[in-house]
This record gives C-alpha cells, structure tokens and sequence, in this order.
C-alpha cells in the first residue's frame, strides 16, 4: 500500500517529506533504540518512534524505510524537518501511542503475510 | 591498490552531522552498482561505527576503500579508547552518556551490529589511545 494511502486511511498528518509519500509500504516496525531499528527494520517499513530529532532521518535513509510516524503526538524538531526534506523522507504524525498505530496499520494489511 | 579509496572526517558530539558520512557512502556505493543487499549491510556498519566516534570517540576519520569484489572501512578516532574488546562486543553494553542514551543511541548493539553484518571486524584500542575498527565486505 502506499504511503498516501495509509496518510488518508489513519488519519495522519505529513510533516514534511511530501515527494516520498507515492513510496510503497510494506511493512512496519516499533523502536526508539536506533540500533534496535538499524539492526531489525527491513526495507520499505513504517518506523513508528517517539524519537524525533535529526538523526532519524539518516536511519531511515540508510535502512530505506519507506517513512517515518512520531507517534504520541509528537513534533519533529526543525533540524529533523530540514533534514527530511533534503532526504525525501516522510515524517508523519498521529496522536495514537505506538501499540495503538500499530494495531490499525496491522488492521489494515500492513505487514501481514 | 583499491580501485577508489575515500576519507571522510568524523566530528566527536556533532550529532547534527551525525550519520552523513554513511549516507555519502551509501550513495557511492549505489552509484558504482553493488547490490542492494551488500550496500545495506556496509550503510549499516559504517553508521555504527560512525556513532561511535561520535559519542565516543573525540575526532576520527573513516576511510573507504572500494575495490570490484570488496569494500574495506577503516575507522580512527582519538578517543578514549576500549578497556574490554570482548565486553564491548557483548549486545547490551554500553558505556554511553546520558545525552546518547536519551536520543535511542548507546543501545550496547553498535560493534555487535557491525560484527553480524560485515565478513571481517578488527578492533586495535587501548585505553587513553584511541581506536580503530577495520570493517571488511565481500561483495
């Protein structure tokens, strides 16, 4: 599905990264750890995180995640925006904690098999 | 010889720039044509062992050195050095500070990272005199 999809389906607003959101997502993963996420996500994820400053970006950019979600309401810091931007990389927001944005995305077919 | 060799200076607490230097990488490396499974798995390392001269390591420079069927880096620092190679290598330690910690850095999973997912890993450090962290890929 892609990410413009899940944007309208869930609700969620875009920060910046607006040329990414024809990107394909298939899958998603939860972290805060970027080690975790750099070890663990796969190509083409939704990294749903509460981390929201710069270094985000260049994970999702070295794992090629197909967009970033800052869950709990949170804001990205402006550094990070600038940087997304120069990326082409998504930042989406949703007020949902992370199990709860989880859930939806798995309601509606990400990441099952 | 390798065919290209590449250096790229590392500023220690520069997390701004943190992680630059591995995405320069990885375009190169997408650019010269190897596969996409290959270059995740050198992006990966070289993000690793760029966060650590970050959070740890004073200045350091990454050196890349590709070739048609391997890519080496290489990774100095002037930092504090590594008292226990074998801890350090043990997934859950760590020795970050706090200000690592609360960005999601300082896991303990960097040099176990690099060791799952490279063909070679060094380590030279002493304590007080730096380290350096050979990373080697078979393409």
């Amino acid at each position: 599905m892609k990410v413009i999809e899940i944007v309208k389906l869930l609700r969620l607003s875009a920060a910046t990264g607006e040329e990414g959101l024809d990107r394909e997502a298939e899958t998603g993963y939860c972290g805060d750890l970027l080690s975790d996420v750099m070890a663990n996500s796969k190509k083409g994820a939704l990294w749903l995180t509460i981390q929201s400053h710069q270094n985000i970006v260049a994970v999702a950019v070295l794992r090629e995640l197909a967009a970033v979600i800052l869950v709990n309401g949170r804001m990205p810091d402006e550094e990070t925006k600038i940087k997304a931007q120069g990326e082409g990389v998504p930042i989406l927001l949703s007020p949902l904690p992370a199990y709860e944005l989880a859930g939806k995305l798995y309601e509606i077919g990400i990441g099952r098999a | 010889m390798p065919n290209l060799t590449k250096r790229y200076p590392i500023k220690a607490r520069d997390y701004l720039k943190a992680g630059e230097v591995s995405i320069q990488i990885q375009g190169l490396l997408k650019i010269i044509g190897f596969a996409p499974d290959f270059i995740r798995r050198v992006s990966l390392c070289a993000y690793e062992a760029e966060m650590n001269v970050v959070m740890h390591g004073g200045d350091g420079e990454l050196t890349l050195e590709v070739d048609t069927d391997r890519v080496d880096l290489d990774v100095r620092d002037a930092g504090p050095g590594i008292e226990d190679i074998g801890l350090a290598l043990q997934e859950g330690y760590s020795t970050a500070s706090e200000e690592a910690r609360e960005m999601g850095f300082g896991a303990g999973m960097g040099l176990p990272n690099i060791q799952k997912n490279s063909d070679s890993l060094d380590i030279i450090s002493e304590k007080g005199k730096g380290t350096e962290v050979k990373i080697g890929f078979i393409a």
